[in-house]
């Protein structure tokens, strides 16, 4: 379910760190929370963003969303693909719905994060 | 967080087990623990707009009234004419406060010349039942009798051949509004053709004890036509689109059914009802504020209570606000002056720290072709 190279947040992001950048986006089990998700808003490049801070909505039928960034860092990129297709946050949160590239500021902003098995238990103890 | 204890406060529909075992999201609905959705809101809406869908709403409230009277207890209290009612027959109506706001909105229904069925809304029973308890002139019988009924709603152009499956009574002959007191899936029944959705169906009021049998033997027929069991979440954009008011957005106890666009419930040349005065004057003076429909022009959703702006200054607050999926378009219902609330004005919502473009519309935003 959760891929294990990936690191979590109790806000129920994920980061996957690639050399000096990393991807983030929202687990399967925040996309399962929310519902359909219709809206996607995201930073621009360039945007500077601090660890735990929001940086753009999720929302569904239902429900506004904030996401948090799990690390610090400067976005190179967004995924625009989610502007028409909001809905692949919900098909395949972890890989096509990924929200933004960040190069990162401070790698051991990593270590206070949560590895697969942890947050996998995490979830559980959450009642999901 | 301990879940547990918060929900052994919440009250239960008889179809909760049902719910829960099935896998259906849950939330606290005003106090209630109710599915918000099973599929998907989305797929919930678009299988009533094409085919049927089957509610729990047995958090709904009942309430009756008996006695030579009743009838004229009921239009001393609300706004429509209850007398012009048959057996069969239900009607929208408004139980007002003497300032013209509403108690409540509720369906009653004539059962007889001395028995009157009230469906109201879950979180206003209580109040609606002290409220008419405490103005009972007439000497009638008045029962909160909503633990005698689970209600389940069933809704969308193949409700009917999904229902007529169900009961020996004709239900093609009903018309809209109009109910029958019948065998309901070996139940005794209320079979009444009414909804909050925009699309034909009927609400069956049975035992709770049926509640469950009930549910399997609806979701069994209607297998055919492709149902889907629904939560509150399909619900209330359903309604939206159809834009129906909902009690505590579009009307409450300071909004009068003028302002809401609810005139047609309001009956002045009926012997006089509790509100009347406030209402003859403000039919007379016209109305400064109205709900209108609205549209969203650029990109964002606007929620319940988001700000409204017109003429660039703040002139009101959104009523209900939500994606709409079978319109596929962003649309909201909102509180606005008069004179900003005419449809093709642009106004302007503060969705969170932007303003975005949106234009008033006309209402309903669906209507049903039939």
């Amino acid at each position: 379910m959760y891929p294990p190279e990936y690191r979590y947040t109790k806000e129920h992001e994920w980061v996957h760190v690639s050399g000096e950048s990393a991807a983030v986006g929202i687990t399967h089990h925040a996309q399962d929370q929310l519902g359909d998700v219709v809206f996607v808003e995201l930073p621009d490049v360039g945007a500077k963003l601090q660890a735990n801070g929001a940086f753009g909505t999720v929302e569904s039928v239902k429900a506004v969303s904030d996401i948090y960034a799990p690390i610090g860092g400067d976005v190179t990129e967004v995924n625009e693909a989610l502007i028409d297709m909001p809905e692949l946050l919900n098909s395949d949160p972890h890989g096509a719905g990924w929200l933004v590239r960040l190069k990162i500021f401070d790698a051991t902003e990593l270590e206070a994060l949560m590895n697969a098995g942890e947050y996998a238990e995490y979830v559980a103890a959450e009642g999901g | 967080m301990s879940g547990s204890v918060a929900l052994d406060t919440l009250k239960k529909t008889p179809l909760n087990a049902v719910h829960r075992d099935s896998g259906a999201r849950m939330v606290d609905f005003g106090g209630w623990d109710m599915p918000v959705e099973y599929s998907g809101i989305v797929a919930e809406h678009l299988a009533v707009r094409k085919r049927v869908g089957l509610f729990d709403v047995s958090h709904m409230g009942e309430i009756e009234i008996r006695g030579p009277q009743a009838v004229e207890l009921i239009d001393a209290l609300c706004s429509n004419r209850a007398a012009a009612l048959q057996d069969g027959q239900a009607q929208y109506s408004g139980l007002l406060y003497p300032n013209g706001g509403f108690v409540d909105d509720l369906l009653v229904h004539r059962f007889s010349a001395d028995h009157y069925f009230l469906c109201v809304n879950a979180a206003n029973q209580d109040k609606d039942f002290e409220w008419i308890r405490g103005h009972n002139r007439f000497d009638a019988d008045v029962r909160l009798t909503s633990a005698d009924y689970a209600q389940l709603a069933i809704q969308g152009p193949q409700a009917l051949p999904t229902a007529q499956a169900l009961t020996p009574a004709d239900l093609s002959a009903m018309r809209y509004y109009r109910f029958i007191r019948h065998e309901f899936a070996g139940a005794p029944a209320v079979i009444a053709r009414t909804g909050y959705t925009g699309e034909d169906g009927f609400e069956v009021y049975i035992p709770p004890g049926e509640g469950e049998r009930v549910w399997n033997a609806v979701l069994a027929a209607g297998e055919e036509y492709g149902i889907l069991p629904c939560g509150l979440g399909a619900r209330n954009t359903l309604r939206l689109e159809a834009a129906m008011s909902l009690y505590g957005h579009e009307i409450d106890e300071r909004i009068t059914p003028y302002e809401a666009g609810l005139g047609w419930i309001v009956k002045l040349k009926k012997p006089a009802f509790t509100g009347r005065d406030a209402l003859a004057a403000q039919k007379r003076e016209g109305v400064r504020r109205k709900v209108a429909g609205f549209e969203m022009k650029g990109r964002g959703i606007a929620r319940d209570g988001y700000r409204v702006h017109a003429g660039g200054e703040e002139a009101g607050w959104v009523t209900s606000g939500s994606p709409a999926p079978w319109l596929e378009k962003n649309i909201g219902m909102c509180m606005l002056p008069v004179e900003a609330a005419e449809a093709g004005r642009p106004i302007e919502i503060a969705v969170r720290s932007r303003m975005v473009a949106a234009e008033i519309t006309p209402t309903p935003f669906y209507s049903r072709r039939n």
